[in-house]
């Protein structure tokens, strides 16, 4: 039985990885390239030390994104504005990081802090917007977006520039003691050298805690429930005394919290302030990390690194002169395809449970044999 | 000359579902252009044996003939091809089309680039004519009465050539001058060859307009009546129901003075069209007050507003003397309110989640759900499989998802926990609706075993053998209010039926 599981959580995967590479190999053949060249310098540039840390950083990241995006998508809430909401909390967090000179620990706490308020505050106007004037979802976070690209545009060149620096614009750089630090002395004390210039970011256990919180919270507490059951059938966790605008304004305020915090790793492990560098783009690499998972903390997990790990292969396909960008359409035939596959995986084995179920349970008829 | 084959002819049909076999040797004759009705209990098997005629979907066993030729439907689409069309009880059209619209809607004639109006119109118009099925083509649907809609069904399955046509339960929503207006087009198919299928299970219609019958019973078909005006609507009665069947009954009251629920001038509106008008009852506890009422009379919107999902426009619900008005649903259910659902699928389950998911649903706050704010897994599981035990929940266990039973195993699924839960009132709507035979009598022995230890039971139901069996007190709902308080000792269902359709709700108001 737990067998049967496992094979069937697994085949839907497989066969959208086999479709993907199929499609951007059919891809590079068109475009005259040799997709197995391709792909021997995408492993090249994963394969090694400096090339995993790089997964495992931007893995962690994705990941914590991933939940964020996954608690709405949970009970059908689209979040599509966590893009949005993250650099909402990272422009804050880092504008009060540069100014306080707190001790470190101090400091990045108030951060975390400011920044999951900050992205939770954002995400909360369009679920406001919801069970008040019945404003969609995904309507108003994708807008909320555009607003959010206005308000830090603003309030990046004006209040919260770091007059310092006449060339870019950003915050203020956040103090040393104030950083989240690597976990390379960690590793050097167990016996493991990383090269210099490659940090494992301290970040990475701030992805697992926040793993087993959305485990614990979704899976087993009463909260949960209730969020699975609104996912599930609205109407019956209505019923069942689910309230289902505080439902939305709950969940909506999690979900920006946790983009918030999503963000912490490039601001207090990589870059340690926010301005134009700041990644773009995290909000939807959530969304794509969350489908792929199919919204289960482990489905994230593997998914979180699978993105990274195609983003960090396809830097290194400039070596062999092939496009960039044939990781994206590894990203995007991956997403579609596995969206796809389980679909059809889900409905195969609703079928086998039903006949199952139904052998198992079956009446015998007089005169007539059952059929197995 | 020999007689034309049979329009219809079924022969050994065999359905199973999980855990149920809903057709055990069915056998139908239908001769060409008759009424011909088929009746039976709830949950006897009608509609299985329907939508194996139509091509919802393939027997196990038995075979299907039209017109003499053997046939093998493997969709709607087979079923249509060969002359046969549905009329569904709840009907598919678009309410924001015309009549005309609706009825070409997949079947429009024209290129595929333009569409041709005035003929369908022209064809439409000569249909309706023809059978006596009056609707006008540019009404639109969201602006027609229930009649008019039905007729419109019908025109549908005309439109795309049906010769042979089943309603289901075509009167359960209409009142009795639209009934008459329905047999008469009926009539008038008939007259021009077309063959009707009429499924029902109001034996008094049934014997007027029908030619032939077959009654169907636990999935089998007991007999065949090719002359209805030999036997009488009683007769009927005991060959759908046979003689050994329970019946609901209740016994010696065991009505107690507290007020379990009390429902003080609720009203319910919208836009201005009331549809809850100043209802007021009461259920003391150990007491069953059955709701009776046609269909979308209010009854549903009635359970929506005490159970807190549907705010009322104004008036008073007091649960076990409580003010519950501005409550939410969740503290109504932790006051001990337990809830059947009318529909089971709309929001009574979980379909994809396990038994024993489903089990915590609408008591996730409370033991064995929960420990505080977290879901008790181990606590839930044991009470899931009490839950399967005593209520006979028939599932290779408690992990399985909630779709993988029957329609049946799900409802006692349901019944079992609201009763488990050990409620103080229980609002039910259709507790015995689809289950068979044997389960229904575990339903009603639990609602008995429940009142007599003071549970207070609002009861709403189609079935009215059960609300009359049941009821220690009967109401009948009618466009939104009480308009009957009647004694389930004296009354028969004709005269409850009669109170129902507001033929007596000059005499009782």
């Amino acid at each position: 039985m737990r067998l049967a599981s496992a094979r069937r959580a697994l085949t839907a995967p497989a066969m959208a990885l086999s479709v993907s590479l199929i499609i951007a190999s059919v891809a590079l053949l068109v475009s005259g390239h040799n997709p197995l060249r391709a792909y021997q310098a995408m492993w090249a540039n994963v394969d090694g030390a400096d090339g995993f840390v790089t997964v495992l950083n931007y893995g962690g990241r994705y990941y914590v994104m991933g939940c964020a995006v996954a608690l709405g998508f949970k009970m059908n809430l689209f979040n599509i504005g966590a893009n949005g909401q993250y650099q909402v909390g990272a422009l804050f967090a880092g504008a009060v990081g540069g100014a306080l000179h707190l001790p470190g620990p101090i400091n990045i706490f108030i951060m975390v802090l400011v920044a999951c308020a900050a992205s939770s505050a954002w995400a909360f106007i369009p679920g406001v917007l919801n069970v008040t004037r019945r404003v969609n979802v995904v309507v108003a976070t994708i807008m909320m977006n555009g607003v959010a690209a206005g308000l830090i545009g603003y309030l990046l060149r004006t209040k919260f520039r770091d007059k310092a620096d006449v060339m870019t614009a950003h915050t203020r750089t956040i103090a040393e003691n104030s950083r989240i630090p690597s976990l390379n002395r960690l590793l050097r004390l167990v016996g493991y050298h990383l090269p210099s210039n490659t940090f494992l970011q301290g970040y990475l256990v701030i992805s697992v805690l926040v793993g087993v919180a959305f485990y614990v919270l979704i899976y087993r507490s009463r909260f949960g429930f209730d969020l699975r059951a609104s996912g599930l059938n609205a109407a019956a966790a209505r019923s069942s005394g689910v309230d289902p605008k505080r439902m939305v304004l709950t969940t909506m305020a999690l979900s920006g919290a946790l983009a918030g915090l999503a963000a912490m790793s490039v601001l207090l492990s990589e870059q340690y302030e926010y301005g134009d560098r700041f990644p773009a783009l995290l909000g939807f690499t959530g969304i794509t990390v969350a489908l792929l998972g199919r919204n289960s903390p482990g489905g994230i997990a593997a998914s979180a690194f699978v993105v990274a790990a195609i983003e960090q292969g396809s830097r290194g396909l400039v070596t062999v002169d092939i496009p960039q960008e044939i990781g994206q359409i590894l990203q995007g035939t991956l997403l579609v395809a596995a969206v796809i596959s389980y679909e059809v995986v889900r409905r195969r084995s609703q079928a086998a449970t039903i006949r199952e179920a139904a052998r198992r349970t079956a009446v015998p008829v007089p005169g007539a044999a059952v059929v197995a | 000359m020999s007689p034309p084959p049979p329009a219809i002819e079924l022969r050994d049909i065999v359905k199973r579902f999980p855990g149920v076999v809903a057709n055990n040797g069915v056998n139908l004759t239908v001769r060409p252009a008759t009424i011909h009705a088929i009746v039976g209990e709830n949950g006897a098997g009608k509609s299985t044996l329907m939508k194996t005629l139509y091509g919802a979907h393939r027997p196990d066993e038995g075979t299907v003939e039209v017109d003499g030729v053997e046939q093998h439907f493997r969709s709607p689409r087979d079923a249509i091809a060969v002359g046969i069309g549905m009329v569904f009880q709840h009907f598919m059209l678009a309410d924001n089309l015309t009549v005309w619209e609706n009825v070409v809607l997949g079947q429009e004639p024209g290129s595929s680039l333009r569409l041709n109006r005035n003929e369908a119109r022209r064809r439409l118009s000569e249909l309706s004519t023809r059978y006596g099925l009056h609707v006008d083509p540019d009404a639109v649907i969201g602006d027609l009465g229930v009649g008019s809609r039905q007729r419109v069904e019908i025109l549908k399955v005309l439109y795309r050539g049906a010769r042979i046509i089943i309603l289901d339960e075509p009167t359960a929503v209409l009142v009795p001058q639209e009934v008459e207006e329905l047999f008469a087009s009926l009539r008038e198919l008939v007259a021009s060859g077309s063959t009707v299928i009429f499924i029902s299970h109001k034996l008094d219609e049934v014997l007027s307009v029908a030619d032939a019958i077959t009654v169907i019973r636990q999935g089998k078909t007991v007999a065949e009546v090719h002359d209805p005006s030999t036997v009488t609507a009683r007769q009927l009665a005991e060959m759908m129901v046979g003689s050994e069947l329970p019946k609901p009954t209740t016994g010696a009251s065991t009505v107690r003075d507290e007020k379990a629920l009390v429902v003080s001038n609720l009203t319910l509106r919208d836009g201005t069209r009331a549809i809850l008008d100043d209802v007021c009852l009461e259920a003391r506890q150990g007491e069953i007050v059955g709701i009776a009422g046609v269909e979308g009379n209010g009854q549903t919107e009635l359970l929506e507003c005490i159970l807190g999902v549907q705010a009322a426009t104004s008036g008073r619900i007091e649960l076990g003397g409580l003010d519950m008005s501005g409550v939410g649903t969740r503290v109504r259910r932790e006051q001990g309110l337990g809830y059947i659902p009318e529909d089971r699928h709309h929001d009574g389950l979980m379909l994809s989640a396990p038994l024993w998911e489903n089990a915590a649903l609408g008591h996730q706050t409370q033991t064995p759900a929960a420990k505080g704010a977290w879901i008790d897994r181990v606590g839930l599981r044991r009470h899931t499989d009490k839950i399967v035990q005593d209520f006979d929940v028939r599932t290779p266990g408690v992990d399985v998802a909630a779709y993988a039973l029957s329609g049946g195993n799900q409802q006692k699924l349901i019944v079992g926990r609201e009763m488990t839960a050990a409620p103080k009132v229980l609002i039910a709507a259709h507790p015995t609706r689809g289950i068979d035979v044997g389960a229904q009598a575990a339903v009603w022995e639990s609602l008995r075993v429940a009142r007599a230890e003071g549970l207070g039971v609002l009861l709403v139901s189609a079935d009215l053998d059960e609300l009359i069996g049941l009821s220690d007190r009967l109401l009948v709902i009618l466009r939104g209010r009480i308009v009957a308080t009647l004694d389930p000792q004296t009354i028969t269902p004709a005269e409850l039926g009669s109170y129902m359709t507001g033929a007596h709700a000059g005499v009782a108001a």
